[in-house]
């Protein structure tokens, strides 16, 4: 059963189109990693598929409803606690409990820890924790190993891995291994022409 | 929608700045006028409605940029974005959720404001009604203003530029019926036109506030 199809897909960061003709299926416990140099457009992928900017031409199917986004920030309030700031996104995505959250991300000796206090890969690990709350089939993770140790990545590999076994999929950006069987995909190759022009380099 | 608003209340609480910001500075503006214009209580007593107006006008447009800019920077709005309720209903939630920490306070203080400025007895309750009729609109123009700045760092003073224009209808009413009820006069047409604002504003704006935040997000 496929999860996600991206059919002739075009996209632009600032008005200048970065990538073109990007195609892929993504079928049920699949995982995709996108490699790509930095301005390759990968976040712009991302954000896209995840309905936060308009595609310029091309079909995702299905739409973002079926998306779970983790981006580079992860959305913390500082004066709330580690259960608080799940339990607010649990209540936005309509879920009741947050324990297998915080056990997936090993966060249940820190849930009443305010989040400003939390060390920066423990806040990493609370912004990807959400994602296990959202109960939508595909996860969509841009860079989330910063500020990660080895364990923690571990913990993150392990997630992904339970939801694919699940039924779910996950597009994931990263420069290292996670050791997830994946499909690798090189968006490289989809570099649109204007990134030619000398006033479109430098796009993140 | 309610957990958002009931987070933002809780923000605001913790934060401590949100709630007292607005009232204290109504109070320093509301408490100041009377060393400026003199102590003859019957000039007090005619620009009472006016200044306690203008005073919960400015008051409210203190804390508006950061209704959107510290989930923005946080990244929280991106998330708000692609979560299964409408960005239509995030403005709705952010601009109640301003109007609990900064209109309604506004609004129960201003009577006790206007004994300062000697406002007559029978004006309090048009004070009151105008208030609370006019500050969910005040709140409302004011999201949608910083939905538009959201992205602009130090957008706080094109937001100011962009909102006022927008806040002199629900002014010019509002103190209106503030005015004709502490001289006992009639109020029905202002207070009408006072909640036709409002109305409008608050069934209209949510769509153009999502909009704006849509563009900013991108």
């Amino acid at each position: 059963m496929t999860r996600l199809r991206v059919r002739d897909l075009a996209c632009a960061r600032g008005g200048v189109p970065v990538l073109s003709d990007v195609a892929f299926t993504l079928g049920q416990g699949r995982a995709l990693i996108l490699r790509g140099p930095n301005g390759s457009g990968k976040t712009t992928l991302l954000r896209t598929l995840a309905g936060l900017q308009p595609a310029l031409r091309g079909t995702i199917d299905p739409g973002p409803e079926a998306v779970a986004y983790a981006g580079h920030a992860d959305g913390l309030k500082g004066g709330l606690s580690v259960a608080a700031n799940l339990t607010f996104w649990a209540g936005i995505f309509g879920t009741r409990d947050i324990a297998p959250a915080l056990e997936a991300f090993d966060l249940t000796d820190l849930r009443e820890r305010a989040a400003q206090n939390l060390s920066a890969g423990q806040k990493r690990r609370l912004g990807l924790a959400r994602m296990v709350l959202t109960q939508r089939p595909v996860w969509i993770f841009d860079e989330p190993t910063v500020s990660l140790d080895t364990a923690s990545v571990g913990l993150f590999a392990r997630a992904v891995e339970s939801h694919l076994a699940q039924g779910g999929a996950a597009i994931v950006a990263t420069h290292i291994d996670l050791g997830l069987t994946a499909d690798v995909l090189d968006i490289a190759q989809f570099r649109a022409r204007a990134m030619d022009d000398p006033f479109a380099t430098g796009v993140a | 929608m309610i957990r958002l608003v009931a987070r933002d209340l809780m923000l605001a609480v913790r934060a401590g700045g949100g709630f007292g910001l607005g009232v204290a500075f109504f109070l320093i503006v509301v408490t100041l006028v009377p060393f400026a214009m003199g102590p003859d209580t019957t000039r007090l007593s005619v620009i009472a409605p006016g200044v306690l107006w203008l005073g919960a006008l400015l008051a409210c447009l203190l804390s508006l940029d950061r209704m959107f800019a510290l989930d923005f920077e946080d990244g929280t709005l991106d998330l708000l974005a692609t979560a299964p309720i409408p960005l239509e209903g995030v403005v709705a939630a952010k601009a109640l959720a301003h109007w609990l920490t900064t209109g309604l306070p506004l609004t129960l203080v201003a009577p006790m404001l206007a004994v300062l400025l000697n406002l007559p007895a029978q004006g309090f309750t048009w004070l009151v009604v105008s208030l609370a009729l006019g500050t969910p609109a005040l709140s409302m123009i004011g999201a949608f203003g910083a939905a538009l700045t959201v992205g602009l760092k130090r957008g706080g003073l094109l937001l100011s530029l962009l909102v006022l224009p927008l806040y002199v209808p629900t002014l010019i009413f509002g103190a209106e019926v503030a005015r004709r009820g502490a001289e006992g006069m009639m109020v029905s047409t202002p207070l009408a036109l006072l909640a036709g604002v409002s109305g409008s504003v608050l069934a209209l704006l949510p769509f153009a506030a999502a909009g704006a935040l849509r563009v900013n997000l991108r």
